[in-house]
């Protein structure tokens, strides 16, 4: 049986029914977005599931939607490959304390990603084996690919605005 | 060829010191191998058959920073980067000469962002940039060039870029004669 | 003299010639089992291990922890390795990585969409026009736009192109570091003239930006055909030299038969992809899978090994290297003629001359080139096979002319985790091949 976006879709619906809490579509691609209690079981199945074999977990990835609420969005893209399909899952997390199960120890994949949505997002996945910052320095303060966090290190330099950039750098008080 | 054809066969040349002793450094300039990012893959090249920097006495690149006498600072510096390469550039040896290779060594580059260091000048004394993103092998062998003619102008004198005595901080030669002692930017 | 029979210590009978696919993929049953026992450390883990060690072990010989890079030779970049070893046994390791963060997914998301191409060069930066490619297609997935035959089929060509570019690194910096000097040399030879085609097409030689959201970004000029066509010619009796040096030599043999092997069932339970997961059997290659920019008209083999050794990753690639060669010139030979980009007027501008005569087109380039073009809101994910994997790129649209956000899912990360079960128990000169097996690229590690 080959697998379709509506397959799928009634296969997890029938199994998890409340846990998954809206199913979109966009551009063929199947999403479902998801209760976070019901993550891992359905990564599980997916994954499990004889008629599923969803075997490669492709991607995880964190959003951080700013302004709304569930502020972060966790992103889960699974990959069968025996039927040349892909579905993607969503958790989303809330601002003041974003939690979300992790999936590392049962997809030893995901441990580098979440450690590096945590370091970007501060996004804690609970039940990870070690997480901690990847990419930024352990000493760094704050998530930088937070919205609210600033880009900038410092103003382009020209000539009319050279003196300015120069005052701010670190030696300017010597 | 060389300086026994035009010396003749008088055995005896005379010349200064100083001169002997850049020519020296300048046909023997060991660069460290301090790949970083894309600049890294350029370096690699200008190494390679078409370009041969070996024609300058480079072709060794020393894994260690104790035997070199160049680092070529060839790529991004990130935030977490910058300690490690102030280190590895206290470890070398004196004389000791920096290239920036590329934008981003220069002075950022395209990253103008919470994570690069906007220039390895603001953690070690540079020497020579070079531009351009990657520069061309052609644009490295440039860089090299010029660099051996500021060696083949120095004195014997103590350089004056090394690190201030009082607070171990590195001091800069500022263009109008003067000197600047800077503070390493380390990682927040 | 005859060539030195294979040392006996060598347990795994020689591979004649590219191995066959086996086509089964492992049970999602056997990935989970198998889940349970792998573990990917972290530095801090590494030297609390070390510390139990010593402090438990009554002859006081215990290990010792020894920090490899970030500045290595043979780490190809700035990775950093915490491997505890027990004399020249490699106990654990764990890769530490992040020397190379860049914020490049964060960059993305402050620039319009087109102007954020430019950075996509710089992730993979061996392979800059499949990076092009996979961030073109999330956009145009976004955007929901057609492109045209030509630069469907120069997409292919370049993708094939940039793929032997980086292999032929890969295969140089791998001999170098298992001290075949020369061919480093020759394979930096036959790289001058891929760089001499890019730079002909873009004006560049490694950061290209040539692959662009709705086409590419130049016609491609009359002297290209050729130029390609002399390349191709010469390239197969290129790798037939490689071959000749490294397939069937002894040294080169002993140090990579049977060395960091990894089976279907582990590597899929770390994610690997790519020629890694090839080698060890698993026959998923994205352009066999999900063809996009029309694969699925080009006749090719899915390449896949049998041991998953640093032998086998290297037989897959010198053969995926020779069916790029032969991507590349079904491409060159069936390239159409016609326009190089879409012809939707909201994605791509007008040619000059149409914007001396017509004032609308006047309009769509100027609103094109200071405020961008606004996709629809949505997500998209596209996977490219790159030379190291599943290079997939997940954009995020709200609807305005900025990304909201970008992810690239960087396969040189996620094969990195495959390093500490493959190195567990063996000695520490293998690590060395097993790292330049892998070939990660620490710029899209770090991104």
């Amino acid at each position: 049986m080959a697998l379709t976006n509506a397959t799928v879709r009634e296969t997890l619906q029938t199994r998890f029914g409340a846990g998954i809490l809206e199913t979109s579509e966009f551009r063929g691609d199947l999403t479902l977005t998801l209760d976070p209690q019901a993550l891992v079981p359905v990564a599980l199945f997916l994954r499990e599931a004889p008629e599923l074999q969803y075997i490669l977990l492709s991607s995880v990835t964190g959003v951080d939607y700013y302004g709304r609420e569930p502020r972060f969005e966790v992103v889960y893209h699974f990959t069968a490959l025996e039927h040349g399909h892909r579905v993607a899952l969503k958790v989303g997390a809330n601002e003041i304390d974003p939690h979300v199960p992790s999936l590392a120890p049962m997809f030893p994949t995901a441990n580098y990603q979440e450690r590096e949505i945590y370091d970007m997002f501060g996004i804690i996945f609970d039940g990870h084996p070690d997480l901690q910052r990847i990419l930024m320095p352990d000493e760094w303060d704050g998530f930088p690919q937070r919205k609210d966090q600033p880009l900038v290190y410092e103003e382009v330099a020209f000539t009319f605005n050279h003196d300015a950039i120069d005052a701010q750098k670190p030696y300017a008080d010597k | 060829m060389g300086i026994e054809e035009k010396a003749g066969d008088l055995g005896i040349i005379t010349t200064t010191l100083d001169a002997a002793v850049n020519w020296g450094r300048t046909n023997a300039m060991w660069p460290m191998l301090f790949g970083l990012a894309c600049c890294a893959i350029e370096m690699m090249a200008a190494q390679a058959a078409d370009y041969d920097l070996s024609r300058f006495g480079m072709e060794i690149n020393r894994a260690s920073p104790r035997q070199a006498d160049l680092m070529i600072v060839a790529g991004r510096v990130s935030r977490k980067m910058g300690p490690v390469i102030r280190q590895l550039y206290d470890q070398m040896s004196d004389p000791k000469w920096v290239i920036a290779m590329g934008d981003c060594a220069s002075c950022g580059g395209v990253y103008n962002n919470y994570a690069i260091v906007q220039g390895v000048d603001e953690i070690v004394p540079v020497d020579v940039y070079v531009a351009g993103c990657p520069p061309r092998p052609e644009a490295l062998i440039h860089g090299i060039m010029m660099l051996h003619e500021k060696v083949r102008r120095e004195k014997l004198a103590p350089r004056k870029k090394e690190l201030d005595v009082a607070s171990g901080r590195p001091v800069f030669r500022l263009e109008s004669g003067g000197t600047e002692v800077r503070e390493a930017v380390g990682v927040k | 003299m005859a060539i030195a029979e294979p040392r006996p210590h060598i347990s795994l009978p020689p591979v004649a010639s590219a191995p066959v696919s086996t086509g089964a993929f492992p049970s999602g049953q056997a990935i989970a089992a198998a889940a349970s026992e792998m573990q990917v450390p972290s530095p801090r883990q590494i030297v609390a291990a070390n510390k139990r060690r010593i402090q438990n072990d009554p002859t006081g010989e215990g290990s010792m922890v020894l920090n490899m890079g970030p500045h290595h030779p043979s780490t190809h970049g700035v990775l950093r390795l915490a491997v505890e070893l027990a004399g020249e046994t490699v106990l654990q390791l764990a890769p530490d990585v992040g020397f190379l963060h860049t914020g490049i997914e964060k960059t993305m998301e402050s620039k319009t969409y087109q102007k954020a191409v430019v950075l996509t060069d710089r992730t993979d930066y061996l392979g800059p026009m499949i990076n092009n490619l996979s961030y073109a297609l999330a956009v145009e997935k976004l955007l929901d736009c057609e492109i045209p035959p030509r630069a469907q089929v120069a997409r292919v060509l370049f993708s094939e192109l940039t793929r032997l570019n980086s292999y032929l690194v890969w295969l140089g910096t791998h001999a170098l570091d298992l001290a075949a000097m020369s061919v480093f040399l020759y394979c930096f030879r036959e790289r001058e003239y891929l760089l001499d085609i890019f730079e002909l097409v873009s004006g560049a030689r490694m950061m290209t930006s040539y692959i662009r959201p709705g086409g590419l970004a130049y016609d491609l000029p009359a002297e290209f055909k050729p130029t390609v066509q002399r390349f191709l010619d010469i390239m197969p009796g290129h790798i037939d030299e490689y071959e000749a040096l490294l397939t069937e030599n002894p040294i080169w043999k002993e140090r990579t038969v049977g060395v960091g092997t990894i089976n279907a069932v582990d590597a899929l339970a770390v994610g690997m992809t790519g020629a890694n997961l090839r080698a060890s059997g698993v026959a998923y290659d994205v352009r066999k899978l999900f063809p996009y920019s029309g694969y699925e008209q080009y006749d090719f083999k899915l390449i896949t090994g049998t041991h998953g050794d640093t032998y086998d990753r290297y037989l897959v690639r010198i053969a995926e290297m020779r069916e790029a060669v032969k991507i590349a010139q079904q491409a060159l030979d069936n390239l159409p003629d016609g326009p190089y980009a879409t012809s939707d007027r909201k994605i791509w501008p007008p040619s000059k001359e149409e914007i001396t005569y017509s004032m609308e087109s006047l309009i769509h380039h100027f609103k094109l080139w200071t405020e961008g073009f606004k996709p629809p809101v949505g997500d998209a994910y596209v996977a490219v096979e790159s030379g190291r994997g599943e290079l997939g790129c997940y954009v995020v649209s709200d609807g305005s002319n900025k990304p909201w956000r970008v992810h690239f899912r960087a396969p040189s990360l996620i094969n990195l985790q495959a390093l500490p079960h493959m190195a567990k128990g063996r000695i520490f000169g293998d690590l060395i091949a097993m790292i330049a097996s892998l070939d990660p690229v620490l710029g899209e590690v770090d991104r």
